[in-house]
């Protein structure tokens, strides 16, 4: 006789049918395609990757993406604890547009916040004849890429702050405030430290996103070698000129760069049992 | 320290939590304000605190006006309803906190810190726990924690919101009577809200009931209970039976009941009337029949019903209900009924 089933629980072979269906529906779209880009990559030998991977242009692409998630990402972070402190702890009128306006970028198409970057900024547009008469370059430069990408990526901090520091509601803050702490004194002591770890997670996210985002930066950067191409946008231009080795050597590193950001994530998720769960 | 509270009225948005209430305080008193949910006594207590501004009214210290002083200013010690401990701060460290958020001479030296925060556990017995976080402690022990917290400022009044209302029926009768130990041991004014009259009335040395934002009484325990100046306080505080009727000429008629109502206007009344002060026999009784009986220890609680179909309790020794049996008419009678016109 077999063993009574849990109540709760699903006969085996609907376990068994919807597991498989989502492994092979991960494998399929997921890990396939990653494989292939390590398998392309290796297509001629590690020294082909090592080539195209030190090629100077590519070594100029690497450079720039990370200094853009360098100026990108603390800026980003540091506006999604002010804005997420703000929406989460206060009350003040316009509080729900602020909430909408920071979802605009994920609402917007990345080619779309490019192409308002160009419109401002560039020969033709608003401060066009302004920006040239000092000589400052934004579009088509690095300035132009920096300001793309925190706009891709400004949602990812406040996102994930908001709704937890509406959980854990003002009481804390308000302990501290009548014991005598000052508003400053409050949000260093009591409202970050119970954030750090949501914050943590928050910049991952944002880091990842920064480090590959293509539409916007593709649009604002004029794809200048060595100059203004990222990653993801020098990834491009190998695979359009049939270098599909140096295509896919980039490739990979970008894609161990994203692995490397989801390994420390998933070292978060175990270090603080309360992040866990609250996946996305 | 004294506390008054002059004609405060309070708004959130179109919905009034405060509608001119005044409240005095006497220096080192333990008073209970109670009420159902939305009667306001939160909101009373938090504009007390300093952590509300009235739209209008006094809030006054010792006679000096905190009306718009900060919480820290009134030197007010809070305990919230969850709590609110710093979770990523030890016990010793949450204690502390009002200490070292002092700056200049007003901060004391690290090891007075040490020790006034180790008298504080010793008070509340929590002695050895220094080193623990909130999350290592049990519901109880985290109310100590934010109890010592709330007395580390020396405050001049300590507030408490629902100060037992998490806890488990065992350990808010002990912490009841320790909050009672530790406002007899420092002598500090203390004011608690509650919605449970029970603890308003075994604890507090007076009770202001609120209702819709107002308050309907302030009294000693048996002053509200003996002697209900409302219909609202009769039936908040303690048990009552309510019955509807009619005042003509000082008499209440009503579920076919008739009660003595000296005073009371003609015209539509609601009599209470509490279960243990119903007798069996005795003069001017009435009838009713016997519908239930099930004994609690020395009493016999007895549901009936009046003549005119009204259902009653009665409370009476249990000895006397030994003989009655169900469906059997009875007697009962009361030489104390609180009538309120309508």
């Amino acid at each position: 006789m077999s063993r009574a089933r849990h109540p709760t629980e699903d006969p085996l072979w609907a376990k068994v049918l919807i597991t498989a269906l989502v492994l092979g529906f991960l494998a399929l779209v997921l890990l396939l395609p990653l494989a292939a880009v390590f398998v392309e990559a290796f297509r001629r030998g590690a020294g082909a990757v090592m080539g195209a991977v030190s090629n100077p242009d590519a070594i100029a692409a690497i450079k720039l993406t990370l200094l853009t998630a360098a100026i990108a990402v603390p800026f980003n972070a540091v506006f999604g604890l002010c804005a997420s402190w703000a929406i989460a702890k206060h009350e003040f009128p316009g509080k729900s547009f602020l909430i909408t306006l920071i979802d605009l970028p994920f609402s917007v198409s990345p080619v779309v916040a490019g192409l308002i970057y160009v419109l401002v900024f560039g020969m033709q547009g608003w401060f066009g004849e302004a920006l040239i008469d000092h000589d400052i370059k934004i579009v088509f430069a690095v300035p132009g890429i920096i300001l793309a990408t925190v706009f891709v990526t400004f949602p990812f901090v406040a996102r994930e702050l908001i709704p937890l520091m509406q959980e854990q509601g003002t009481a804390e803050e308000e302990a501290a405030i009548s014991m005598g702490a000052s508003g400053l004194y409050t949000f260093w002591r009591v409202t970050a430290p119970n954030v750090r770890w949501g914050l943590l997670y928050g910049v991952l996210l944002c880091n990842a996103r920064a480090m590959g985002e293509f539409g916007a930066v593709s649009v604002v950067s004029g794809h200048i070698r060595g100059l203004t191409n990222t990653m993801p946008l020098h990834v491009e231009i190998l695979y359009n000129e049939y270098d599909f080795v140096g295509a896919f050597s980039v490739a990979a590193l970008l894609c161990l760069l994203a692995v490397a950001t989801l390994v420390l994530k998933g070292l978060l998720e175990i270090a603080q049992p309360a992040v866990r769960g609250r996946g996305h | 320290m004294t506390i008054s509270i002059r004609s405060v009225d309070k708004r959130f948005g179109r919905y009034p939590a405060l509608n001119d209430v005044s409240l005095e305080i006497a220096d080192g008193e333990l008073l209970a304000l109670l009420g159902p949910s939305g009667s306001g006594k939160t909101t009373l207590l938090r504009t007390i605190a300093g952590l509300e501004f009235p739209d209008a009214g006094q809030v006054l210290f010792g006679g000096e006006d905190v009306t718009y002083a900060s919480a820290a200013k009134r030197r007010v010690g809070f305990v919230f309803q969850q709590y609110a401990l710093f979770k990523h701060m030890t016990v010793a460290k949450n204690v502390a906190f009002g200490l070292d958020v002092r700056k200049g001479r007003e901060k004391p030296s690290k090891a007075d810190i040490t020790k006034r925060v180790d008298e504080l556990l010793k008070l509340v017995e929590l002695d050895g726990l220094g080193g623990r976080y909130p999350s290592q402690l049990s519901g109880g022990q985290r109310q100590r924690v934010a109890l010592s917290r709330a007395l580390a400022v020396s405050p001049s009044v300590l507030l408490l919101d629902e100060p037992f209302g998490a806890l488990d029926a065992t350990v808010r009768k002990s912490l009841r009577k320790e909050l009672r130990r530790i406002h007899d041991a420092t002598g500090v004014t203390t004011i608690f809200v509650t919605h449970d009259q029970e603890e308003a009335m075994g604890l507090a040395d007076r009770v202001a009931i609120l209702n819709a934002g107002a308050i309907e009484q302030v009294g000693t325990p048996d002053e509200v209970h003996d002697s209900p100046a409302t219909a609202f306080v009769c039936g908040f505080v303690g048990d009552a039976n309510r019955i509807e009727g009619l005042v003509a000429a000082g008499v209440f008629n009503g579920g076919g009941v008739k009660l003595p109502a000296k005073g009371v206007a003609d015209g539509p009344a609601c009599a209470f009337v509490r279960p243990y002060d119903l007798a069996l026999g005795g003069a001017n009784a009435f009838a009713a029949t016997l519908q239930r009986v099930s004994v609690q220890g020395a009493v016999a609680h007895l549901d009936v019903t009046t003549s005119a179909g009204a259902a009653i309790e009665a409370v009476v020794a249990r000895a006397e209900a030994s003989n009655l049996s169900v469906g059997q008419p009875l007697k009962l009678s009361t030489a104390k009924a609180h009538i309120f016109p309508v």
